[in-house]
Order: C-alpha cells, then structure tokens, then sequence
C-alpha cells in the first residue's frame, strides 16, 4: 500500500529532499527557523541543514524577496516563505516589477529558480488582514508561475518541480490543507508547470475547484452520485501556467461548468477560466457558467460572519444539480443559505 | 581611512573608464535628435567619477546593480559599447535584445547584472547577490548603485539592516546629485545627510566627493576589503552634480528649479577634467597618452553606432522569447 503523509509532511519533505539534492537550495522568512517552523513545514531542514541553510529573517518582506532574486541570478535557489498570504502585499514591487521581468528584461539571459510561499490564513476569525487567497494578483502577471497543490502529492512534486525551473514561483498553500493525508511516494519526483489533475472522472458536469474547494467539491459529488449525477472534478493544481487543454477537454465532453474559488469573484481565476470556457468550447456549453466564490466583501471575523462567508460543498452541489436538472440557476452569490456547522477543520490560537 | 596608492596602470585605466563613459552619453547627445534611439534615457553626464571611481575597485567576479540612469555604471563596469548602443536603437543584438532599452543596460559577464526602473529596486537584488557570494564562501562583492532619493524609498532601509545583520559583502553607492527629478533633496529629507543613516543601522558610512574621482576610489576599495575579509557593508554617499535633466539629452535650468549659472558653475568641476589634471601633475600619465586613450575610445564608439545601426531590429515572435 502507497505511504500516506500529511500535506504539510510533504512540503518538509519536499525542502529536505530538495537540499540534499542541491547546495545551492535555502529556506528563509519570519519565522522559518522558529520552533515552530511554518507550520511545522521546515523544522526538518532546518534540524538537517542548520541556520547556514534554513534562517529567520528580518521582518522585511519587500527586501527579502529582492535578496531571493539577487541569490537567484548569482545561482543559489532560494525558497522565501510567509506565515499569510497578505503579506505578499507589501512585496509587490519586487515580485512584479522585478522577479516576474528581470530575465524578460536582460533579453533571456538569466535564470530565477526561486520559490515563494505563502499560506492562506483561513478560519479561527483570522479577519480580513490575515486570510487572504490572493493567487489572481499573481497569475495576472507574466513571467511568473502560480502553484496551489491541494493533495500532499501536489505539494511535494510542485514544490520540487518549481525549484528546477528557471523562473519564481508563488505558491500558494491553505491552511486546512496541512493535516490532510495522502500518498506520496518517498523518492523526489516533479509534477510539471501547468499540468492540471482529474480528481475525479465524471461525465454530466465540470467542477474547476482550486485548493481546498476540490475537497468541497468531492464532497459535493458524494451529494450528487446520490441523485444519479455525476461531476468530473478538475483541479488546475497551476494556475499560470493554466492547463487549459484539460479544462477544456472536461468542458466538452461535460458541456456543463461550475468553477469553485477560494477567493472573490471579480477578476480572480473564476473569470479567466469562465472566459476561457466561453471563448473556445462555447458552442460545446448546454448551460451557463457558475461560478461559486467568496462574496465581494473582506473576509469579516466574528465566527458567525466567517461560517456564512465562506462556500462550501452544498453550493458546489446545488450548482451542479441546477445545470443538469435545467432549473433556473440559483442566484450563485446566495451563499448563505448554505451555512453549514463545520466538523472542527481548525481552530486556534494562530 | 585608509589610503591606497594610485599606480600608473590603474590610473591610465581609471582615465580610460571615465572618458568610455563620457564619450558614450556625448554620442547619445549627438544622436538623440535623429530620434533613432526610441526609449527614454537618462543621462549621468557629469556623475561618471562616481561610476568609474567605484569600479576602479572591483573585479571581473564583483557583481554591481543598477537603476534607470545605468549607462555609467555599466560602462564602468566594462561592458562593450556594441550590445549597449543596439540596445538603445532597440536592436535584437542589444545587450537585453532590445527588450530593456536605456534603463535596464546591463553586461553579466563582466558582471552588471542588471538595472532597475524602479527607485530603490535593485538595492535588493545586490543584496541577494552578497548573500549568494557569502552563502558560497566566493570572496567577490556586490555593490547596489542608486541616487538620493532611493534612501526615501522602505527597501533602502531593509537592506541596510539585512546587510548589517548578515555582515553581508556589499557595497551600497548612493550618488547623491540632490535632485529626484526636479525636486530637491531640501523638499524630500529632513536632512540630506545620506551617510549618517549608516550608523543607526551598525555600519560604517562614508561621505566623498564624487568630482573627485580618487576619492571615490579609495573609499571604495576600503569598503570592497573590508566586505572580502568578511567585516560586512559600507554605505558610501558621494556627492555628484546631474548636468543634464532628469530624463533627454537637454539641459534644464529653463525650468527654472535652478540657475544656468548653478549649472555652469558645477560643470567647471567637472571629474574628468579633474582627474586628469591629477593625472597631468603626478605624472600618472601624459598629455599625448590621454589623447591616444581619447581617439580609440572615439573609434570604438563610432564602430559601435555603426553597429547597432545596420544591426537588425528583435522578429516580432520574440515578443515571447525569455518571459
């Protein structure tokens, strides 16, 4: 029977496996070399390769990231990592403006192997600072490459797949990931750029689920196959690039598309894979598009707010069941009508 | 500080350096108004003592960083002037394949490795390349070149403290000519003056002349030691005057921000003709050797516009390439 390790076990591994592989590979970030270690994510390199290899950094995101390039052009692979998502945020000029242009800009010469991770700070009223799942500010923008594994087998083969690339890597990783398991196979092995993942076949409706929706979404299925439908559950797994092939592969033989987000609405991956649907499979489409996302409003923090704020596995499923039966589509902002009482995915204190 | 003694050889090379420099904004000057060179180039005409001082201090292993007016710095650093010059008229043999442009010159393998558009944005990227050369015990340095008002800009401040911390080989050059665009550094700082941020973050801080282009020099081959014997950054603020405006071949005292006369007066300090006054009165070199240096640098530089004339402008399917 195949190993089975947790998400956040196959991202410790992937580090080390990474390290051993190559010298010129290190981890740095708040926090990285902290006792707790991101999560529990680098306290193995960090018992293996010391703080010449694994080290805390200042708190100063934007220069950190401007020091992973540098290292990068010079030949080191660094791997920057930050405890939330929205710190990303105060890094932006250098993600942007240099990591994703400096090779683009030198005509081609220069290689950035270098990783960015970011974690998406879900749950236990994290409010609107510390929650965010910002991958459409990053898959906007060529020259980078925007990576969020949902299995534990994503997460390992990406993670060492992006450090042998020659371009920066934003990955982003949810929370309520990190304690699932998985199988992982316990050699080092890479999982290519852009190539999506069937998470499960089936035949009368597409669900595009990102991150921790496509275990929504397998639950929404369970729901479906009850009532004789069936959802063929695609996740991208990349985000840029997009494998578009199979998402439109899925689209035709479906005609039918639900696509499920982790963050808004507007402008986020739920337009640019809906846009993709309708631009080049749009005569093979027998409904319109939903798309089930967070609603156009900061994440808010009272545990009352955060539960109706958040979709889940009945909006996936109601989404679906609409499109088949060819009811009138709900209103697919009418999350709230789907509260549901979580199982305890998570709780505190950080 | 200590002071390092000034050999024949390495004046000749300093002379040859700043004259490259000169000579190559002249031409861009000459040239402008034909308006073959389509980008937006900002001019260091009169602050190549600090580019040619500093690089006088490095090796071919140093790696230096650069910002939008980078033509000294690379020059300096020993870029040929061929891919440089096809860069400006946008040619596929241009250092960047004409994807840079005037702001982005760079020549890796002399080590310029790039520069930034973005104020303060490169400054990190020096940083990383310490921290590659310090993490593969190389016994090269970095050095972050950028103007006054990156020191307004948070990155400048990280880096400092980064830098410190790590006991990083780096060198931080800030040309200070006062100016961010047309703004002065009196409206931008509390004070202006740059090399006493050093201290609050734990190192040294120099403040030179940059007309003067053997100080310069000296400063800087004291900070690249000390970074190759591990004792961690310098920040060094040398003083410099733009001659031209912010951004074109023009002057710009019609703008009335300052004089002609303010002008004038800081052209006469000019660091070339300077440094070869120096040069003239410790023997260093002589007048008919300066004159030999000019010409071929002169031959060079036509070679090289001739070049990037007839070369072949980027196919439009390398829109693609290198993203």
């Amino acid at each position: 029977m195949a190993r089975e390790i947790s998400y956040k076990a196959a991202i410790s591994e992937a580090h080390v496996q990474s390290m051993e592989m190559d010298p010129n590979v290190f981890i740095m970030g708040v926090g990285a070399a902290d006792p707790t270690g991101i999560f529990g994510t680098t306290v193995e390199a960090s018992k293996k390769f010391g703080p010449a290899r694994v080290f805390d950094t200042p708190l100063s995101e934007a220069t950190l990231t401007g020091a992973g390039i540098g290292a990068a052009l010079c030949g080191m692979k660094p791997v920057l990592i930050h405890a939330r998502n929205d710190f990303l945020l105060l890094t932006m000029d250098q993600i942007v403006n240099h990591a994703a242009k400096w090779n683009y800009m030198a005509g081609g010469q220069f290689k950035v192997p270098f990783l960015i991770r970011a974690i998406v700070g879900r749950g236990w009223g994290q409010a609107a600072q510390h929650s965010q799942s910002l991958q459409a500010l990053f898959a906007h923008i060529p020259g980078l490459q925007v990576i969020m594994p949902t299995f534990p087998y994503d997460a390992k083969g990406l993670i060492l797949s992006s450090l042998q690339s020659n371009h920066a890597t934003i990955c982003i990783e949810h929370r309520w990931l990190y304690e699932k398991s998985g199988p992982v196979p316990q050699e080092p092995y890479t999982i290519p750029m852009g190539e999506g993942n069937i998470v499960k076949k089936g035949k009368d409706v597409t669900v595009i689920a990102i991150s921790h929706m496509v275990l929504e979404a397998l639950t929404a299925a369970e729901t479906c196959s009850k009532e004789n439908i069936d959802i063929e559950i695609i996740d991208p797994r990349c985000l840029r690039p997009l494998d578009e092939s199979l998402i439109l592969e899925s689209v035709k033989k479906t005609g039918r598309l639900v696509i499920a987000d982790t963050s808004w609405k507007s402008c986020g991956i739920s337009a640019e894979i809906a846009a993709l649907a309708s631009e080049k499979a749009f005569e093979f489409l027998k409904a319109p598009i939903i798309r089930i996302t967070l609603p156009d409003a900061p994440t808010p923090c009272s545990s009352v707010l955060e539960n109706a704020y958040y979709p889940n596995h009945k909006n996936i499923a109601e989404a679906a069941k609409s499109l088949v039966l060819g009811k009138p589509a709900k209103n697919d902002n009418d999350i709230f009508s789907h509260k549901i009482e979580r199982e305890k995915e998570f709780s505190g204190p950080f | 500080m200590q002071t390092y003694t000034v050999t024949s050889q390495l004046a000749l090379e300093i002379y040859k350096s700043l004259v490259r420099c000169r000579k190559f904004e002249e031409k861009i000057v000459e040239l402008y108004p034909e308006q073959q060179i389509k980008c937006p180039t900002h001019l260091s005409l009169g602050q190549e003592g600090v580019a040619a001082g500093v690089c006088a201090a490095l090796t071919n292993g140093d790696k230096i960083f650069s910002t939008h007016r980078c033509h000294s710095h690379t020059v300096a650093k020993g870029a040929n002037f061929k891919p440089l010059m096809a860069e400006l008229y946008g040619k596929v043999t241009g250092c960047c394949r004409g994807k840079g442009g005037s702001m982005h010159f760079l020549a890796p393998e002399v080590g310029a490795m790039g520069a930034s558009a973005i104020v303060a944005g490169s400054i990190p990227l020096a940083v990383g390349a310490a921290l590659a050369a310090q993490m593969k015990g190389e016994k090269t340095v970095s050095v972050a070149f950028f103007g006054d008002g990156a020191v307004e800009q948070g990155p400048f401040h990280e880096s400092l403290n980064f830098s410190a911390l790590k006991k990083l080989p780096i060198l931080f050059i800030c040309e200070n000519n006062g100016l961010a665009t047309c703004t002065p550094i009196s409206k931008r700082q509390a004070h202006g003056n740059i090399s006493k941020r050093a201290e609050g973050y734990g190192l040294p801080g120099i403040k030179v002349d940059g007309n003067n282009v053997i100080e310069v020099w000296n400063a800087a081959s004291g900070a690249a030691q000390r970074a190759k014997n591990g004792e961690g950054p310098t920040l060094i603020e040398a003083l410099c005057y733009r001659w031209k405006e912010h951004v074109g071949p023009n002057y710009d005292h019609h703008l009335g921000f300052r004089t002609k006369e303010e002008v004038e007066t800081n052209i006469k300090k000019c660091p070339i003709q300077r440094f070869l006054d120096t040069a003239l009165e410790k023997n260093w070199f002589t007048l008919e050797t300066a004159k030999k240096i000019e010409d071929a640098i002169q031959n060079e530089l036509n070679a090289a516009v001739v070049f990037a004339k007839e070369s072949p402008f980027p196919k439009e399917e390398e829109i693609f390439a290198g993203v």
